[in-house]
C-alpha cells in the first residue's frame, strides 16, 4: 500500500457534518501540543512525535516515501 | 467618500410617551436596528406579535461592514420575506481560491451539491441588507420602529423591564415584558447591566478598503498568504454589488491605525496589488482588530441578548451577522410560544443552550482560522507553511488549508428539544439538523422545499403516490396538534395529490427522498426554524404530539 495522501483524519465516536472538521480537529491539537514551548522545545517535541508515529506506521517503505516527499524542494 | 450608495434618512417621530408623560408598556422591545435586531423584530411581527424596535441612529450601516451572507442566513431572509431582493442585488459566489505567494494552492466550492435554491454565499454591503430589512419591517403593521431613540438605562425586574430612552425631544420611560438586545459588539445594555463577556483578543490589525473599479476578476473569494505585493501578511479580495471590491490587508499589531487609514497610505497598497495602471476609487476604509468571546448566558431573565451583543468572532468565517440572524431564527418562535402561554418560560433557556452551542462552534472555527492565518509562534508558522507547500500536490494538505471556514448552520444534535431516533436512518437529517433544501413541485409549478417550511411546526409525511394516502392517515395528519400548538401536515410524494386538500409537495428530482432517506411512511417533524425535531418510519399521532411537547419545553 502506497503512502496515503488523501484526507484521512477521523476520530472514534465523532460524527462530522463538514469535510474540514476532522482535519481541523487534528491541526488544533497539533498546534496546542506546542503551546508555550520555546523553538528548541518544539523541535524536540516534533522529533519525538515523528518517531512515535513512524513506529506506529511501521512499514519502512511508506516511511521512506514520506521522508522523500517531506524533503522535496526544502 | 461614498458614491455608490445614498444613505436613507429615517424620520424621528415624537413618541407618544413624550406627549402624555406616561410610560408606555410593550410586550416586546428590540434594541438595535442592525441586521440582527431588524430580523428579530420582523420575525416576531410576522408571527403576529406586537413589537417595538428602538435604534439610536436614523440611517443604515455606515460603511459596507458585513458583506458575506451565507446560504442559511439567506434561507432565514426568505422566511422573513426579503430573501429574493437581497439575492437579486447581491453577488453570488461559490468558489474560493487560496494563493501562497504567486501560485494557487487550493480552491473550494461552497456548494458542491446541485439542487439547492440558495447559493453558498451572497456578497452584499450591509447597508443594503439593512435597507431591505427596514422596507420589510414597514410592511408589518405590528412592528413599530423608532429611530433616534437611544436606550440610556435598563432596570430588569421579575415581571417586566423598565427602559429609559433619550430622544432629540427629551427622555421618556417605557416598560416591556421582554427586552431583546441587539445593540452590537460593544453592547451598551450589556455594560449597563454589568454583565461579563469572556474570550480573547487577537493581537493583530487589519485594514479594510472598499474600492470602486471595473475589474474582470471572477466573482470568487481570493485569499493570499504572503503575496509579493504584501509580503509576510495575508490579503483577501471579495466582490460586492455596484462594482465595489472589498480588499482586506493584514497589517500586524505594530501598525498605526491612524496613519494606516489615511488615503495616502492606503492607495499605494492597493496599487501594489492591482498594478499601477488600473483605475479605481477608494470608497470606504476601516481598521479593525477583533475578539472571539461570548456571554456565558444569553438569557438574563426577561432580557435576551442576540448577535454580536452576545458573542463575537473573528471575521474570517463570515460568522458574525450570519450567526446573529440565526440567533433570532432560533429565539423568535420560542418567545412567541412563551408570550402566548403555549410554552413555559424555561423554553427560552434552550435559546442559550442551542445558540451557545452554535456560538462555541463559531468561535472554535474562527479561532482556528485565525491561528492558521496569523500563526502565533515560529513552530505554528512552520506547520502552516508546510501545509501550504504540500497543498499544491497533496489532497490531504489542501483539506488542512484554513483561510476561513465559512458560516454554516449548526447541527443541534445534543439539544434537549430533540426526540432521539428510535429507528435507523441514513444521511445527515438527524434530529437537530438544519433542514436541507430540495426542488419540489406543487400544483402551481417548480418550487423549493424550504420556501414551504418554517413559522410553525410541520409534519412531513412521505408516500410514493399521494393519491393513495389512506383515509385514516389523511385524518391523522389533519388533526395533528399539541395543546393549542398546531402542526401543519405536508404530504411528500413522487406523484399524485393527497386527498382532503392536504398540502402535497412532489419530490420532482428525487433529492428529497435522497437527502432525508425517505421510505413510504417516513414522517419528519420540522420546527418553526426549519430544524428537524424528530422523525419516524411510520406516522403515529401520539409520537408526533409527544415530540411537539418536547420541542416546546412542555414535556
Amino acid at each position: 500500500m502506497p503512502l496515503n495522501t488523501q484526507p484521512n483524519f477521523r476520530e472514534a465516536g465523532q460524527r462530522y457534518f463538514q469535510a474540514y472538521s476532522p482535519g481541523d480537529d487534528f491541526y488544533e491539537a497539533l498546534i496546542d501540543t506546542h503551546r508555550d514551548l520555546s523553538d528548541e522545545q518544539s523541535a524536540m517535541v516534533n522529533a519525538r512525535l515523528i518517531l512515535l508515529l513512524a513506529n506506529h506506521i511501521g512499514d519502512i517503505g511508506i516511511l521512506r516515501e514520506a521522508m522523500q516527499i517531506a524533503r522535496e524542494g526544502v | 467618500m461614498q458614491k455608490t450608495f445614498t444613505y436613507p434618512k429615517f424620520d424621528f417621530v415624537r413618541p407618544p410617551e413624550l406627549a402624555d408623560g406616561k410610560p408606555g408598556h410593550y410586550p416586546v422591545v428590540v434594541v438595535g436596528a442592525g441586521p440582527v435586531g431588524l430580523s428579530a423584530a420582523i420575525d416576531l411581527a410576522q408571527q403576529g406579535q406586537d413589537v417595538l424596535l428602538l435604534d439610536n441612529d436614523d440611517t443604515v450601516s455606515i460603511g459596507s461592514r458585513g458583506v458575506c451572507y451565507a446560504k442559511r442566513a439567506l434561507e432565514v431572509l426568505d422566511r422573513m420575506g426579503c430573501g429574493e431582493k437581497f439575492v437579486d442585488k447581491g453577488v453570488n459566489w461559490d468558489v474560493g481560491r487560496t494563493f501562497l505567494r504567486e501560485g494557487e494552492v487550493f480552491n473550494f466550492n461552497l456548494r458542491p451539491e446541485a439542487d439547492h435554491h440558495r447559493p453558498g454565499m451572497i456578497n452584499l454591503q450591509q447597508y443594503y441588507l439593512e435597507e431591505y430589512l427596514v422596507e420589510r419591517a414597514r410592511q408589518l403593521p405590528r412592528l413599530q420602529m423608532r429611530f433616534k431613540n437611544n436606550v440610556i438605562s435598563v432596570v430588569p425586574g421579575a415581571d417586566q423591564v423598565t427602559v429609559r430612552v433619550e430622544t432629540p425631544d427629551g427622555p421618556y420611560s417605557l416598560t416591556t415584558d421582554w427586552l431583546v438586545v441587539a445593540d452590537g459588539a460593544r453592547s451598551p445594555i450589556r455594560t449597563m447591566m454589568g454583565l461579563d463577556i469572556e474570550g480573547k483578543i487577537f493581537m493583530d490589525r487589519f485594514l479594510i478598503a472598499d474600492v470602486v473599479m471595473k475589474a474582470d476578476f471572477p466573482a470568487e473569494r481570493w485569499f493570499w498568504f504572503d503575496p509579493p505585493f504584501h509580503p509576510n501578511q495575508s490579503v483577501l479580495l471579495h466582490k460586492q454589488a455596484d462594482n465595489v471590491w472589498r480588499i482586506d490587508f493584514q497589517l500586524g499589531w505594530q501598525a498605526d491605525p491612524v496613519e494606516e487609514r489615511k488615503p495616502e497610505n492606503v492607495i499605494p497598497r492597493i496599487k501594489a496589488m492591482l498594478g499601477d495602471e488600473r483605475e479605481f476609487e477608494l470608497e470606504w476604509v476601516s481598521i479593525y482588530t477583533f475578539q472571539c468571546r461570548r456571554m456565558n448566558s444569553f438569557n438574563h431573565g426577561r432580557v435576551l441578548f442576540v448577535g454580536d451583543a452576545a458573542h463575537q468572532v473573528s471575521p474570517f468565517g463570515a460568522r458574525g451577522a450570519n450567526s446573529g440572524i440565526q440567533d433570532t431564527d432560533n429565539l423568535a418562535w420560542k418567545l412567541k410560544l412563551v408570550i402566548d402561554g403555549k410554552a413555559p418560560p424555561t423554553l427560552l433557556d434552550t435559546y442559550t443552550e442551542e445558540r451557545g452551542y452554535a456560538a462555541n462552534e463559531n468561535i472554535m472555527n474562527s479561532t482556528r482560522s485565525t491561528d492558521f492565518i496569523t500563526p502565533k509562534s515560529n513552530t505554528s508558522k512552520t506547520f502552516r507553511n508546510a501545509v501550504l507547500e504540500l497543498a499544491a500536490k497533496y489532497p490531504f494538505a489542501r483539506a488542512l488549508v484554513n483561510s476561513g471556514r465559512l458560516s454554516v448552520p449548526s447541527w443541534l444534535v445534543n439539544s434537549s428539544l430533540n426526540t432521539p431516533d428510535s429507528e435507523a436512518f441514513d444521511g445527515d437529517m438527524i434530529p437537530g439538523a438544519p433542514m436541507a433544501d430540495a426542488p419540489v413541485q406543487t400544483g402551481s409549478g417548480d418550487d423549493w422545499l424550504l420556501l414551504h417550511l418554517g413559522n410553525r411546526f410541520q409534519a412531513l409525511h412521505y408516500v410514493e403516490d399521494a393519491s393513495t394516502l389512506d383515509a385514516q392517515a389523511a385524518r391523522t395528519l389533519g388533526e395533528l396538534a399539541y395543546d393549542g400548538i398546531g402542526v401543519e401536515p405536508i404530504v411528500i410524494a413522487q406523484r399524485g395529490q393527497a386527498p382532503a386538500g392536504l398540502k402535497t409537495l412532489l419530490d420532482s428530482k428525487g433529492r428529497l427522498a435522497q437527502r432525508y432517506d425517505l421510505k413510504p411512511g417516513t414522517t419528519y417533524l420540522a420546527r418553526p426554524d426549519q430544524h428537524v425535531a424528530a422523525r419516524w418510519r411510520a406516522l403515529d399521532a401520539a409520537k408526533v404530539k409527544a415530540a411537539v411537547a418536547r420541542a416546546t419545553g412542555n414535556a
